[in-house]
């Protein structure tokens, strides 16, 4: 059990190593900006003294080192600072300016929503498609499967994106195609409302997860455990379910688990079609406007969804299997 | 409530369906194997699969247009994706015959066990290129060309709004979309294949390099592409693009060019893994030791030596890195932040015109136009994947 303990602790410190380097990537790739925030948000017209007076206030006359320092302190504090938008909205004398840890995490709620909906759709339909797969392989249905999912794999998200809208909400109008979601919302009304973008990204897990499922379980058809299991007498289904899948479990969860980090960056452009308010639609506006503030939030927040779920999937995949739990 | 009943309905007739099914095939066939030992839901999959069919038979021969004079867009769209379908069906397989006959007894013999997903790949990866070289020549109009009517309907009927000179319409500021298209291949493909091209130069130079020497230097790179790859690349990529974005305007630099770097950076470390992972198996080889006994420099080994016993599983993930980067660009182009306006570019198209989508249920035709931008994006992708994913299949040998 201490070995077990030792290595998820062991693959905790290095994920937390990790981010913290890449806190330092994105802090200094920004930094690396020709001119300054202060500039930037004042804009054309910046006097010299409201530039010096802005430099002052945000701390950007620090050396870079400190300043980092102060960031992560901000980062790890949830004190996000503020964005730009929102200190020109201050200068132009508009009341009551957000911070941006204000404006994330109602959003953050909302992505993290569409990426439940979307997980409880596409987990199950994707391991039960690959047991089928696995069961019937090399019929029509399995090479129909096949093809099925390597297209959906390959199609870029808008283009299922608009597909959707096009059959489920244009032609038969069963889901709405743009999720105005808003806080207080009635659950079924959300879920409604995020239905199609929640159905576009199972289309396109969905495929990558159902090929890994089949793969896994048809790699341990040819083990002679298997064939004993046939010899006994068993049916095609009770061999699949009892005898092979426990043991493919852990390329599953895997898999599961890295298409889930996934769904974090197909959320960007899937938020942007459907107009739903998460945090990759906040992110993709901010780049536009170059809000620098909040396109370093997000990016952090995003990295750090991505090396959670790859780590949790790195210990699941430990726990799963014994061999790796105990290195020889 | 009804609807609910109907699927109750349906439900039960199939279960009854499958069940009837293989007692009547038990019977008539004097129960063999087949039949025999088919598992209830074989039974059940045959007779989904039937129900399937005939539905589409029937909905295909549904009347295009409604009693109220409305088109029926749903049929006018699923006919038109049966007729692609089969079209494409049709012509991989005169593609595969053709192949068969014609070339090289080596092509020959590659064609004679292609399956037709392969053979449709190849074919649509070779119109591509050729649409993509000769855009200038195909195309009716430039790509930039503002003509005289703004937001003319697709399909080049008049009564419905559009013009036989421009068969696919105009869009919101009069450039023809046709020749839009055509030159996207051009601009959008062509893009994408430099960057992917930069990117195995770095990362497969870099990968061997690491491979060949060791030490440090394969320590430092490995851990930096380690840092990189823990950032998701589309944000990462985002990220640059704001960063770049300002420095474009500084340096008067096209911002596409910079897009084509930060990706190509981007991607490196994907493949600088794989070309590291192939390089570390071949550097154990005897010809190597004899070729560092020659005294030959590095660059010969790593491009005479390394490179040439590389080639095949680095041309394999060539095709995946294509995708991969030829998605990101589009995503970035659709997201706005991609290839900058006056190129025509697939992934700007979709976004532009995809207003259009609101009048599918009045006007098909007009609804189709994003659709398509979208639609070549995505053929090219699922092209490159069925040729890689036949090439693995191949290379590996599974049967299974």
């Amino acid at each position: 059990m201490s070995s077990i303990l030792k290595i998820i602790l062991q693959r905790l410190g290095l994920g937390l190593v990790t981010l913290f380097v890449v806190s330092i990537v994105i802090f200094v790739a920004v930094n690396l900006l020709p001119g300054d925030f202060a500039e930037a948000i004042l804009g054309q017209g910046a006097t010299p003294e409201s530039v010096a007076a802005i430099r002052r206030d945000l701390g950007l006359d620090q050396p870079l080192v400190i300043r980092y320092i102060d960031w992560l302190k901000g980062m790890l504090t949830l004190d996000l600072g503020t964005s730009f938008a929102q200190l020109n909205f201050a200068n132009f004398g508009g009341a009551g300016t957000t911070t941006i840890a204000e404006q994330i995490a109602p959003r953050l709620g909302n992505t993290m929503f569409l990426a439940l909906v979307t997980a409880a759709i596409a987990v199950p339909l994707a391991v039960t498609l690959g047991i089928l797969a696995a069961l019937y392989r090399n019929t029509a249905f399995d090479k129909a499967a096949n093809m099925f999912t390597l297209s959906s794999i390959s199609s870029p998200e808008f283009f299922m994106a608009y597909v959707l809208i096009l059959f489920l909400a244009m032609l038969n109008p069963i889901f709405p195609s743009l999720s105005n979601i808003y806080e207080g919302m009635p659950f079924d009304e959300r879920l409604e409302k995020s239905m199609l973008p929640a159905l576009t990204l199972t289309l396109v897990v969905t495929a990558h997860m159902m090929r890994m499922t089949r793969a896994a379980i048809i790699n341990l058809l040819a083990s002679p455990y298997i064939e004993m299991a046939r010899l006994k007498g068993l049916s095609p289904m009770r061999v699949i379910v009892k005898h092979a899948l426990p043991n493919a479990l852990a390329p599953i969860i895997n898999v599961i688990a890295l298409n889930l980090a996934y769904l974090i960056t197909g959320v960007v452009v899937v938020e942007v079609v459907f107009v739903y308010p998460g945090i990759g639609q906040l992110f993709v506006d901010s780049v536009k406007i170059r809000d620098i503030p909040v396109v370093q939030a997000c990016c952090l927040i995003f990295a750090a969804a991505y090396i959670l779920l790859n780590l949790t999937a790195d210990i699941l995949s430990i726990l799963s299997n014994p061999r790796l739990r105990h290195p020889k | 409530m009804s609807g609910l009943m109907w699927f109750a309905i349906y439900l039960a007739a199939l279960l009854i369906g499958a069940y009837v099914f293989r007692a009547a095939g038990q019977a008539a066939t004097s129960n063999t194997p087949k039949f025999r030992d088919m598992s209830y839901g074989e039974a059940l999959g045959y007779v989904l699969g039937a129900g399937l069919l005939l539905w589409a038979v029937y909905y295909y021969f549904q009347p295009k247009i409604l009693d109220t004079g409305v088109p029926n867009a749903g049929v006018i769209f699923f006919r038109w994706a049966v007729q692609g379908f089969i079209i494409a069906a049709v012509a991989a397989y005169l593609f595969r015959l053709l192949g068969r006959f014609v070339g090289t007894e080596a092509t020959k013999k590659l064609f004679r066990s292609m399956p037709l997903t392969a053979s449709f790949g190849i074919l649509v990866i070779f119109i591509y290129a050729f649409v993509a070289i000769f855009a200038g020549a195909i195309a009716p109009y430039g790509q930039a060309e503002i003509l005289g009517a703004a937001n003319v309907m697709a399909g080049g009927d008049p009564a419905l709004g559009g013009n036989p000179e421009y068969p696919l319409g105009t869009d919101q500021i009069g450039r023809d979309i046709l020749s839009r298209l055509i030159f996207g291949a051009q601009n959008t493909v062509g893009i994408a294949f430099v960057t992917t091209c930069l990117s195995f130069f770095i990362g497969g130079s870099l990968g061997f390099l690491a491979a060949t020497l060791q030490g440090w230097l394969d320590q430092l790179l490995s851990r930096s592409v380690d840092v990189l790859m823990a950032i998701p690349s589309l944000i990462f990529a985002l990220l640059l693009m704001t960063i770049a974005s300002v420095w474009a305007v500084e340096l008067g630099v096209p911002l596409t060019i910079f897009m084509v770097l930060i990706i190509a950076v981007i991607d490196s470390t994907r493949v600088y893994r794989l070309a590291r992972a192939v390089g570390l198996n071949i550097v154990v080889m005897d010809y190597i030791e004899a070729a560092k006994l020659r005294g030959e420099g590095l660059g010969y080994l790593v491009f005479k030596e390394i490179l040439p016993n590389a080639m095949a599983p680095l041309l394999a993930e060539f095709g995946l890195r294509f995708c991969f980067v030829f998605l990101t660009i589009a995503a970035l182009s659709f997201l706005g932040v991609g290839i900058q306006p006056p190129l025509a570019d697939w992934g700007t198209m979709v976004r532009d015109l995809a207003p259009f989508i609101n009048f599918a249920a009045f006007a098909p035709t007009a609804a189709v136009t994003p659709l398509l931008a979208a639609g070549a994006i995505a053929l090219l992708t699922v092209a490159v994947n069925f040729v890689v994913d036949w090439m693995l299949h191949k290379s590996s040998g599974l049967k299974e």
